[in-house]
């Protein structure tokens, strides 16, 4: 028989088991004897004190997301809990693995109302993968194994833990057996050699394919696989937003962005085509328009780990449930050496389309106020295109999207599902926690600035050298650009009075520097790169821009708007 | 009713029996504004493993989605829909009736006979039957109750329902289940604490 210890300490000891080396926080009643427990691991787990829960889930997203492991997330009970609900929420939309810690009142008081309790359990169970109330300290091991298991494997997603106090106090002994299987939870299908021929099958009958690549090819580490057949069946691709980076962005086959505001050659040839390879991607709204008219002449190809994705929103011809590194593996090896060279050409008259009507008078203007566009691709020129790209929520999002590059996975962290407005700043202080080594880009509006910008003191307080560029238009963009575009430009509740945002940086002790015109964006960029430290860039940017390329919500995907 | 172009489907989940397990249910039809019309939920001839039968209307197409959706859940093991042509099914319905009424009908003889009344329970007060079979059936004895006698209280059950077809037993479904554990792997399947 081991030594009896503490519940906190059991969660300590079975955080260390699973390597974890940060944990981001925010400490209150029920939570204190855990915070107590941490005080004497301080060497041993690399602790961010947020500023607010939602900051504390979204940073922990944003670890997830750039590093490959769960993000790990410790807050109190009642409103603590409450405030972590959207970033549990984005977790669930985008598939990170999350693992969200909370206090819960004693597990005698439960269902008394008593002070800061609230049904965490029940409130989370439409959002997570799996959400368990530890009631005893016998109990802590097992839970956090199976949390790990479940939010890391298949496809990821949140866990929450809603942890009684008494259950923090209590003692056990101490024992870690890592959870590697539960009944009725099949995260790794076992793989379906028929339909990998019925898909290989498609694919080399195809003369016109056309790949989507969604995350579920970073989420498996298929990048090569992925790159492998493309470059032998000679496919041209494009990524949804999530699926940005798992291609570089120089890589030939790679045919950019979909959707909404992406690209107008993968748009269009989506209609054009006449097989669809949809990879670890789930045909969101945003991507496809109106499903009615949506590659309605193309055979769908549909790999994807997940069975309830399948079918769901574009019926596929053919089906491929699995891992997409071991499925791309053997649809490849299934797949002939094809070329599409005649096809993949015909991409390029969009291209130049595109670059005539949209992207040289966003990138390369030459007169008028700075564009968001132009922001963009100077910081990815300054930092090679090898920096982590995170952004906030609207116009700012989709021009990063847009004009950023890309030299390697894992490069693009940003709300996509949820599309969750305060994302930026807190995603990025996690990203730049877990990767120190790259350089983390963080563009942001001025309305999602303000929703989340009490991070400004977390990273004060552990000197994070996030690289924030604040694209300011003094509006709510893209809402506004909706106004604009289907309001007849009835600007409700879209203009910003903003507060002087240098002023801000200033008593965060954050170097900072505002700029209005454009023969001073270089010299500005050089200033925020020049070392490794936080920065916040103010560009002070056109205030009515417009996010272009654009498919109206609900509207046919090739029925593109250009400006 | 928004039941046009809809059909009757039951849809039977097998889960692990937890805490919770009923909502995480409840809210994927929640979700898409889906109506529950009968719901049943008892443990299964296996321990630890509860069965839940549903019915609701729905199209084809939404119902495969739910029900994938249902499956996906971590403890929820195994999860299936049919329509009624493929289901041996019943519901069980109760009724009460105050004794002088009754007694005021004559004879009962012909009425128990037609609907194969078992009669539960009779004091001087009330009486109470119960009745077996389809909705339509236990709904034309309360129809027909109710044109004749006060019915003073009327419950029916949820529908509990069986596979006519040949299909995997629950058992061999587990075994199944199980070959993917890892060897070696001896997770104690019960959570704790409950």
């Amino acid at each position: 028989m081991s030594e009896k210890i503490s519940g906190s300490e059991i969660l300590m000891k079975s955080l260390l088991a699973e390597n974890v080396d940060t944990i981001f926080g925010y400490p209150g009643g029920s939570i204190i004897p855990v915070f107590d427990a941490l005080y004497d691991y301080q060497d041993r787990f690399k602790y961010i004190l947020t500023r607010h829960e939602q900051g504390a889930t979204h940073a922990a997203q944003g670890y997830a997301r750039a590093v490959g492991k769960p993000g790990i997330c410790i807050v109190t009970s009642g409103p603590g809990a409450t405030n972590a609900i959207t970033g549990i929420g984005d977790a669930m939309m985008d598939s990170t693995p999350l693992i969200v810690i909370a206090g819960q009142v004693q597990t005698r008081m439960l269902g008394t109302d008593a002070f800061q309790e609230i049904d965490l359990v029940g409130i989370t169970q439409p959002i997570t993968k799996w959400s368990y109330q530890i009631r005893r300290a016998e109990d802590i091991a097992w839970a956090v194994a199976r949390a790990f298991y479940i939010a890391n494997s298949g496809r990821p997603g949140p866990v929450v833990l809603d942890f009684a106090k008494n259950a923090q106090i209590e003692k056990a002994e101490f024992e870690y057996k890592k959870c590697i299987f539960t009944r009725g939870y099949i995260p790794y299908p076992v793989i379906n050699e028929k339909q990998i021929e019925t898909a290989a099958d498609i694919i080399n009958e195809a003369k016109k394919p056309l790949a989507l690549v969604g995350q579920g090819v970073i989420l498996s580490n298929a990048e090569k696989e992925l790159m492998d057949f493309l470059e032998k069946a000679d496919i041209p691709a494009a990524s949804t937003l999530l699926g940005l980076s798992a291609m570089p962005s120089d890589f030939p086959l790679n045919k950019g962005f979909l959707g909404m505001h992406g690209n107008i050659g993968p748009n269009m040839k989506t209609n054009e085509c006449d097989v669809l390879i949809a990879i670890g991607m789930r045909f969101d709204d945003r991507v496809t328009g109106n499903l009615a008219t949506y590659a309605k002449q193309a055979k769908v190809v549909h790999l994807d780990i997940d069975p309830s994705e399948l079918d769901k929103n574009v019926k596929a011809t053919a089906k491929v449930l699995g891992d997409a590194k071991q499925t791309l593996k053997l649809l490849t090896a299934a797949t002939k050496k094809a070329s599409h060279k005649e096809w993949i050409d015909s991409f390029k008259e969009h291209e130049q389309t595109e670059y005539k009507k949209v992207i040289q008078k966003e990138v390369f203007p030459e007169n008028g106020p700075i564009k968001m566009g132009e922001v963009v691709n100077l910081i990815s020129e300054a930092t090679h295109n090898q920096a982590i790209l995170v952004t906030d929520v609207g116009q700012n999002q989709i021009m990063a999207a847009r004009y950023f590059k890309y030299t390697q996975t894992r490069s693009v962290i940003t709300s996509g599902g949820l599309g969750t407005m305060g994302f930026g700043i807190p995603a990025a202080i996690g990203a730049k926690v877990g990767v120190p080594n790259r350089t983390v880009c963080l563009f942001v509006g001025d309305g999602g600035f303000q929703m989340t910008m009490q991070e400004l003191g977390t990273i004060m307080q552990d000197c994070i050298g996030v690289k924030i560029i604040l694209l300011n238009n003094n509006f709510l963009g893209m809402v506004r650009q909706w106004q604009e575009l289907f309001f007849n430009k009835r600007y409700s509740s879209t203009i910003m009075k903003n507060p002087d945002f240098v002023a801000i940086a200033k008593a965060y002790g954050i170097s900072t520097q505002c700029v209005d015109k454009r023969e001073d964006l270089d010299a500005a960029i050089a200033d925020m790169l020049k070392d490794d430290k936080p920065y916040l860039l103010v560009v002070n940017t056109e205030s009515e821009g417009m996010v272009y390329p654009m498919t109206p919500a609900g509207d046919t995907v090739t029925n593109i708007l250009i400006g | 009713m928004e039941n046009d172009n809809k059909k009757l489907y039951t849809v039977t989940i097998f889960s692990e029996n937890k805490v919770g397990l009923l909502n995480q249910i409840t809210i994927i039809f929640t979700r898409r504004g889906m109506n529950i019309e009968t719901l049943s939920v008892s443990p299964s001839a296996l321990k630890g493993i509860h069965k839940f039968t549903i019915t609701t209307y729905s199209d084809a197409d939404t119902i495969e989605k739910v029900v994938k959706q249902i499956d996906k859940r971590v403890d929820i093991i195994k999860s299936f829909f049919n329509t009624d042509e493929d289901l041996v099914y019943q519901e069980i319905a109760l009724y009460k009736i105050a004794t002088d009424q009754l007694l005021q009908l004559g004879s009962v003889e012909s009425m128990i006979r037609t609907y194969n009344i078992r009669i539960l329970e009779m004091n001087e007060t009330c009486v109470v039957f119960e009745k077996t079979g389809h909705y339509e059936e236990t709904q034309g004895l309360f129809d027909e109750l109710s044109r004749k006698v006060k019915v003073l209280q009327f419950i029916r059950s949820g529908r509990v329902a069986i596979n006519k077809s040949k299909i995997e037993r629950l058992s061999d479904m587990l075994a199944k289940l199980n070959e993917q554990k890892p060897e070696g792997y001896d997770e104690d399947e019960e959570y704790f604490g409950l």
